[in-house]
């Protein structure tokens, strides 16, 4: 039994790395992940990956910043001290829309990108997992793990087939970065 | 993307032979992986010294307060607030880029979206410190924040456009780092995974552990697309809202319906200016010529025609109004702006914002790299001359002919101001040096399908029909950075 963790496929070009995960899955190999400089349109659906539901995350958080908006004006200018303002309504609401589109918007950004990070477990300082560091460069990687996939000989075949440049067999699953 | 066929009659947005993913990455790091060039040295002195003397002039402003500065009982905003509008309307063109041109999938945008935002962020902070330091006393400027007092609570007015202004300038300030940040992280892991040592363990922090897995680029895409479109209407509102501050009061000249969109117009209009600006230098210092290309520069000059007509149309509309009216105030106040004491700036204001701009129609012109750097700066001037003539022009002369004056600028004003710009300088100079100043993430989804590379080799190939080809290869003429191959090709 060999120590090797993953086979990473490198492969130099976006349409070889498609091609490449369709020979892949016809030879029911089972892909972990794709790491990738830029994003890959369409490889979601390849991969089975499903829709990100952060879109409503942001609408809760954007309501959330609405509704703090419009209930702290109304507590601070209506219930708690009204002030007359020359004579003006206290509910003056078409005054309030600016700050609650404001608050909103600063809800909706903050509370995504906040969720974003959470989710994807980004964070300043945090160790990068990183399984090769060229693939943040120039190289489309597709890392398959071993360990579930034997017939390492026909993963390596497939992938060469497919166009891959270069490939590993790593005994580590991410690159060192003590 | 890869899968995304362009039409050959686009002009490409990357230029060069032998671009690989690999040589955008290696040349748009040369200047953040090497020691600075004695141009960026001269630059950052310059620069650090204006920031100095920044430093100066505002702790002096802050010491003895703001009676140093050349403002009088009737006219109590000048070069603060003209200086503070003309930092945020240089501030709206990065949100703009990156914001409404990824909404209609305006693809030249990838190449400056970086640097535009970073201007952005370092002008906000400028216009920041103006309204910090025009307070009077700067240490109580949280009294602009809705918070619990002794006072009763006494709260904020929320009727009052003044602090709208506070939650939109700090929403827009907060919203627009969050979105230069996040993209900037796929860039910065780039850098990381290249550097070793000290610079790695920066840049591994900086990079929040980004690793470009399937899913975390399929995120980020629809954050930045969520971001764009909340930040759209942002910016937008937030110009409008600065305008506000004018036209909510009872001051002839300040009190029109039309300074919303004449605002966002000139907003868009000087932002788009500095962005030229400063990237005619960096492309030509930081040799990024094949990556923003006279396509770049061409589109940008022709949103300075059309926004500097925009506004041109406004201050016709304004003067008309104030005509037609018949109201003897407004009447008097634009009269006064055309002819009056300060004509000199409102004509100077007319020639740099309505005038000059027109010859950018002429093709030479606008694919004229000089011409357009000199063109930007007019039209920077021209906007400062704006919101001066907007402000002082229609203070100086209020209801009460007996309280009529001049505005003179005390040495303290013009050191806040020069100041500013070397602050400026210096905060921008500094990003070019540690962080990636064009997209490359971005960039890099160009190469195979709008790069001229690639619209070549499917010109050789035969792959596009030969008139369309012909008209292609015709576009790439005004291309300083593509070699004259027109005549190659009719060879071929």
């Amino acid at each position: 039994m060999s120590n090797i963790k993953y086979i990473l496929g490198h492969f130099a070009d976006p349409d070889d790395l498609m091609h490449g995960i369709d020979k892949l899955q016809e030879g029911n190999v089972k892909i972990y992940d794709v790491f990738t400089p830029m994003p890959i349109h369409g490889i979601e659906d390849k991969l089975g990956i499903k829709r990100s539901r952060l879109g409503k995350v942001a609408f809760c958080f954007g309501l959330t910043g609405t509704i703090t908006a419009i209930s702290m004006i109304y507590y601070m200018l209506v219930y708690d001290w009204p002030m007359n303002i020359g004579g003006k309504p206290h509910f003056a609401f078409p005054d309030f829309v600016p700050i609650m589109f404001e608050l909103t918007v600063l809800f909706c950004s903050f509370g995504m990108v906040g969720t974003y990070f959470f989710v994807n477990h980004l964070a300043p300082g945090r160790a990068p997992r990183v399984m090769d560091l060229r693939a943040t460069n120039d190289r489309f990687v597709v890392a398959i793990d071993a360990k579930e996939n034997p017939y390492h000989d026909k993963i390596d075949n497939i992938l060469k087939e497919a166009g891959a440049v270069e490939i590993k067999h790593n005994e580590r699953k991410y690159v060192s970065y003590e | 993307m890869s899968s995304h066929h362009e039409s050959i009659l686009r002009e490409p947005l990357v230029t060069g032979e032998n671009i690989t993913y690999s040589k955008v990455t290696e040349d748009i790091l040369v200047p953040v992986e090497n020691k600075p060039n004695k141009a960026w040295w001269i630059g950052f002195i310059v620069s650090a010294l204006g920031a100095g003397l920044w430093v100066f002039a505002v702790s002096w402003t802050f010491w003895f307060g703001i009676g140093e500065w050349g403002l009088n009982k009737t006219v109590g905003w000048a070069w603060d607030i003209t200086g503070f509008v003309w930092w945020v309307g240089i501030g709206h063109a990065g949100t703009l880029i990156s914001a409404v041109l990824l909404l209609f999938r305006q693809n030249w945008r990838n190449s400056i979206n970086r640097s535009a935002e970073a201007m952005t962020i370092f002008a906000v902070i400028c216009a920041a410190t103006y309204i910090i330091s025009h307070m009077g006393r700067p240490w109580m400027f949280y009294w602009a924040l809705p918070l619990p007092n002794q006072f009763g609570s006494l709260w904020v007015n929320f009727n009052s456009p003044l602090v709208w202004d506070v939650f939109a300038i700090s929403t827009y300030f907060s919203v627009s780092l969050v979105f230069w940040y996040t993209g900037l992280l796929p860039d910065i892991a780039t850098i990381r995974d290249r550097a070793t040592g000290l610079r790695r363990r920066i840049y591994s922090i900086l990079s929040f552990g980004w690793n470009g897995s399937v899913k975390t680029w399929q995120r980020f895409e629809l954050v930045s697309l969520i971001l764009a479109g909340v930040s759209t209407p942002l910016v937008l509102s937030v110009h409008t809202i600065v305008s506000m501050d004018f036209a909510t009061s009872l001051v002839p000249g300040w009190h029109t319906t039309i300074f919303p969109p004449y605002f966002v117009a000139g907003a868009i209009f000087s932002g788009f200016a500095m962005v030229q600006t400063l990237l005619l230098v960096a492309r030509k210092v930081m040799n990024f010529e094949n990556y923003i290309t006279m396509f770049h520069i061409e589109s940008m000059n022709k949103i300075i025609i059309l926004t500097g007509s925009i506004v041109g149309v406004a201050y016709l509309t304004e003067l008309f109004i104030a005509w037609y009216s018949g109201a003897e105030y407004e009447q008097y106040a634009f009269l006064n702006r055309v002819s009056g004491p300060y004509w000199w700036a409102y004509w100077s204001m007319m020639t740099c914002n309505v005038f000059t701009p027109q010859i950018f129609w002429i093709k030479k012109i606008r694919t004229s790299i000089a011409w357009s750097w000199i063109l930007s700066i007019i039209v920077n001037i021209g906007m400062w001359f704006e919101r001066f003539v907007i402000i002082v022009t229609s203070l100086h002369r209020d209801y009460l002919p007996s309280s009529w004056v001049m505005f003179y600028p005390s040495w303290v004003d013009v050191c806040v101001f020069i100041g500013s710009i070397g602050l400026f300088f210096t905060l921008f100079l500094l990003f070019l040096r540690v962080l990636p100043a064009i997209a490359m993430a971005e960039v890099k989804l160009l190469l195979k399908s709008s790069s001229d590379q690639a619209k070549q080799k499917l010109i050789r190939e035969g792959k596009v029909d030969a008139g369309e080809a012909a008209y292609y290869q015709e576009s790439l003429e005004k291309y300083d950075s593509v070699s004259p191959r027109v005549a190659e090709y009719e060879k071929a």
